[in-house]
C-alpha cells in the first residue's frame, strides 16, 4: 500500500511538471515575450532592453527559465501578471474558490441525479424509466456545453426571465446565479454517471451471488440496495477520474459563457492577452487540482476494492 | 437505444425469436416500425447520411454562399422557406459573367425573380450570411478535421497499444504511464495556448487544428488495443506461430493485429462524436480554424452577443453539432453491442 501511494505521488508530480513545461515551452515558441512587456515602439533603449531581458531571465535558455520558475513557484512566488502587474499567486487564488464552488455544485448534481437514475434504469430494464433515462444520458453526452449554456440563457434569462444570464451572486448559497451554470456543467457528468452506474448495476444484478440472495428469499429492495448497489458503486467511484476531466474542460467553457469569475474564465483572458506568467499559474493550479483529485480517487478505489493490485 | 446481443444463442432463444418474428407479421404498421427502429440504428444512419452528403457535396447542397455578406440582411429572421414578396431580390452583377450571352441571360433571369425561397431558410447571421449554408459548409469542416485527426489517432494509438501489449514489461509500463499523464494534462488550455501562438500568425491553420485534435484522439486506442493484445498474445495459435519461428514483427502483423480490428472499429466509432465535440469546442473558444471558414463552433460563438435578438445564429449550428454527435454515439453503441459486447465498460 505504501508503495502504491508513493507511486501515485511520483506520477502526480510528473504530470504537474509535464503540463507546466508544455505550456512554458509553447508560450515561448513563437514570438519574443519581451515585446509583450515593452514594445520597442515605446522608446526602450538597447541597454534598457538588455536590462529588462536580464531581469526577466529571457536571455537564458528555456530550460533554465523553467527551473527558475519552478523553484520560485515552490516558494510561493509565481511572478507577476503582464497586464496589471499583480502577483499571479494572489490573482489565481482569488479566483480558485469560485471555480471549486461551481465544480463542486455540478459534481454533486450529476452524482445525485445520475446514480439513482442509473440504478432505476438497470433495475427496471426495458421499462419506460430505462428508455427515458438512457435517452437523457445520450442527450447529455452529445450536447455541446457551450450551446446548452446559450440555449438555457435564451430560455430562462431572455425569454422567461427566471434566472440571471450570468455572473456570480454574493455568498455561497446564491442559487439563482448558480443554477444555470451548474446544470450546464453537470450535463456531461450526469450522462456519464447514469451510463456507468447502469452498466455496473446490470452486471452485478446478473452475478451469481445476487441470484443466490434472491434464491434465499431476500427481499427485492434488500437485494438491490444491500447486495448489488454497494458493489456496483465501485465503478462510478473510479470513473470519477474521467468525470473530472469533463468538469475541468467544462469549467473553462461554462465560466466563459456565464461570466463566472473563476479560473477557467481567467484562463481565456490570459490566453488572449498572451499573459504567460498568469497562464502558467492557472495551468499549475488546474493540474494540481486535477491530479490530486485523481490520486484520491485511485486510493479510494484501492481502499474500497481489495482485489486491486497495489504494485 | 442499445440492443441486447446474445453471445451464445440457445435453441430456445432462436425458436423464441422465430416466434417473435412470426408474431411481428401480424402486428400493426406502427409497432413494426417501432421494432425496426429499435433493432437497427435507422435514425442515426439517416442523420449520418445527411451529414456525409452535406459534407461531401457542400457546394451543391448549400443554397447560397456561406461567406458572402449582405449588410441589408443582418440578423434576418428565418423564412422557413416561405416566399418573401416584400423583399425583392436584386442580383449582384459581379456574380455574373456579363461578357457572355449566357451570363447576361442568367443575370436577367435573376433580376426578374423575387426573393428566392432558398434564401435565409434558417435566417441570416450578424453579417447577413446565410445560416443554413454555413451549417452545411460547417459539416465539411468538421468531417475533414475529424477524419484526419481520427486516422492519425487510430494509427498512433493502435501501434502503441500493440507494442505495449505485445512486449509487456518496461515498454508497457512506460507507455501506459504516458497515457495516464497525458490524460491528466489540461488539454483545453494547452490547445488554447498553441492555437494562440500559431493561428494568429495565419499559415497552415487547418493543420494546426488537426494536430490539436489528434493530440487527444489516440489515448483510448492504446488502452483497448493493449487489453486485446494481452488476451491474443497468450492464445495457442500465436504460440504455435512463435514455435514455428515467426519473428516478432510477423507475429504482430499477421497474428495479433487482425484480432484487434473489431475493437479498433468500435473504439473509433465511439470516438468520432467526442472528437467533433472537441473540434467545435476549440472553434467556439477561438482556437479553431479562423475566419472566414464557417466552422460550427465558431458560428455558435458569432451569435453569442446577438442571442436576444437573433437566436437562430447560435442555435442552428449548435443543434447540428448536437444531432450529429448524438447520431454518432448512438451508432457507436449499436456497433459495440454487435461486434464486441465485452467493450461495454467503455462508457
Amino acid at each position: 500500500m505504501r508503495r502504491f501511494i508513493l507511486r501515485r505521488f511520483v506520477f502526480a508530480l510528473f504530470s504537474i511538471v509535464l503540463a507546466t513545461l508544455a505550456v512554458f515551452f509553447i508560450s515561448r515558441a513563437a514570438g519574443d515575450p519581451l515585446l509583450l512587456y515593452a514594445n520597442s515602439g515605446y522608446g526602450l533603449s538597447a541597454e534598457g532592453e538588455a536590462a529588462l531581458r536580464k531581469r526577466l531571465l529571457l536571455d537564458q535558455p528555456v530550460v533554465v527559465q523553467y527551473s527558475v520558475w519552478l523553484g520560485r513557484t515552490l516558494t510561493g512566488d509565481m511572478g507577476e501578471t503582464i497586464l496589471d502587474r499583480k502577483p499571479v499567486s494572489r490573482v489565481v487564488t482569488q479566483r480558485l474558490p469560485s471555480t471549486i464552488h461551481l465544480g463542486a455544485a455540478a459534481f454533486i448534481l450529476s452524482f445525485v441525479v445520475g446514480i439513482p437514475l442509473g440504478v432505476l434504469s438497470a433495475v427496471r430494464r426495458g421499462s419506460i424509466f430505462d428508455y427515458i433515462g438512457r435517452f437523457f444520458a445520450l442527450l447529455g453526452q452529445a450536447v455541446p456545453q457551450f450551446w446548452l449554456g446559450l440555449v438555457l440563457i435564451l430560455l430562462f434569462a431572455v425569454q422567461w426571465k427566471i434566472f440571471p444570464a450570468g455572473l456570480k451572486g454574493d455568498g455561497f448559497w446564491d442559487i439563482k446565479h448558480l443554477i444555470l451554470p451548474t446544470v450546464t456543467l453537470a450535463s456531461g457528468g450526469f450522462a456519464f454517471y447514469m451510463r456507468i452506474t447502469r452498466t455496473a448495476m446490470l452486471q452485478v444484478l446478473d452475478s451469481e451471488y445476487v441470484r443466490l440472495a434472491r434464491a434465499k428469499g431476500v427481499s427485492n429492495s434488500m437485494v438491490i440496495w444491500k447486495h448489488a448497489f454497494k458493489n456496483a458503486l465501485i465503478q462510478p467511484l473510479t470513473g470519477m477520474t474521467l468525470a473530472l476531466t469533463f468538469f475541468l474542460t467544462g469549467s473553462v467553457l461554462v465560466e466563459n459563457i456565464f461570466a463566472w469569475p473563476g479560473m477557467g474564465n481567467m484562463a481565456i483572458t490570459a490566453v488572449n492577452n498572451n499573459d504567460f506568467p498568469l497562464l502558467q499559474g492557472i495551468v499549475f493550479f488546474f493540474t494540481i487540482l486535477f491530479v490530486s483529485m485523481t490520486s484520491v480517487t485511485d486510493l479510494l478505489y484501492a481502499y474500497i476494492d481489495p482485489r486491486i493490485r497495489y504494485d | 437505444m442499445t440492443q441486447q446481443v446474445e453471445t451464445q444463442e440457445t435453441a430456445d432463444q432462436v425458436s423464441g425469436r422465430d416466434a417473435e418474428v412470426r408474431q411481428l407479421v401480424k402486428r400493426s404498421v406502427g409497432s413494426q416500425a417501432w421494432y425496426l427502429v429499435r433493432r437497427w440504428p435507422l435514425i442515426p444512419l439517416f442523420i449520418m447520411t445527411i451529414l456525409l452528403i452535406a459534407g461531401i457535396f457542400s457546394p451543391l447542397v448549400a443554397p447560397s454562399d456561406p461567406i458572402k455578406q449582405s449588410l441589408a440582411f443582418r440578423n434576418f429572421e428565418p423564412t422557413w422557406g416561405r416566399a418573401m414578396p416584400e423583399y425583392n431580390f436584386t442580383p449582384d452583377p459581379a456574380d455574373y459573367d456579363l461578357e457572355t450571352t449566357s451570363g447576361v441571360s442568367a443575370y436577367n433571369r435573376a433580376k426578374n425573380k423575387t426573393f428566392p425561397r432558398s434564401k435565409y431558410i434558417l435566417g441570416a447571421d450578424n453579417l447577413g450570411r446565410d445560416v443554413l449554408s454555413r451549417v452545411v459548409w460547417g459539416a465539411r469542416i468538421s468531417l475533414k478535421v475529424t477524419a484526419y485527426a481520427l486516422t492519425s489517432g487510430v494509427i498512433i494509438g493502435s501501434l502503441l497499444g500493440l507494442v505495449a501489449g505485445y512486449f509487456g514489461g518496461w515498454t508497457d509500463e512506460i507507455l501506459m504511464r504516458l497515457v495516464d499523464v497525458w490524460l491528466a494534462l489540461p488539454f483545453i488550455l494547452i490547445a488554447l495556448v498553441i492555437a494562440q501562438q500559431f493561428l494568429t500568425q495565419g499559415g497552415a491553420a487547418e493543420g494546426v487544428v488537426v494536430f490539436l485534435i489528434a493530440l487527444v484522439a489516440w489515448t483510448p486506442f492504446v488502452r483497448q488495443v493493449r487489453a486485446d493484445v494481452l488476451t491474443i498474445r497468450g492464445m495457442d495459435y500465436v504460440m504455435a506461430a512463435r514455435v514455428a519461428g515467426a519473428s516478432n514483427v510477423r507475429l504482430i502483423i499477421r497474428h495479433v493485429l487482425p484480432g484487434t480490428f473489431s475493437t479498433i472499429l468500435v473504439v473509433a466509432s465511439l470516438r468520432v462524436g467526442q472528437l467533433i465535440l472537441t473540434e467545435s469546442t476549440l472553434s467556439f473558444l477561438g482556437a479553431g480554424i479562423p475566419d472566414p471558414v464557417p466552422a460550427w463552433g465558431k458560428s455558435v460563438s458569432d451569435g453569442r452577443q446577438f442571442i436576444e435578438e437573433a437566436w437562430w445564429i447560435s442555435f442552428f449550428p449548435g443543434f447540428a453539432i448536437f444531432l450529429v454527435v448524438m447520431a454518432l454515439n448512438f451508432f457507436g453503441d449499436w456497433l459495440r453491442d454487435r461486434l464486441d459486447p465485452r467493450l461495454r465498460q467503455l462508457d
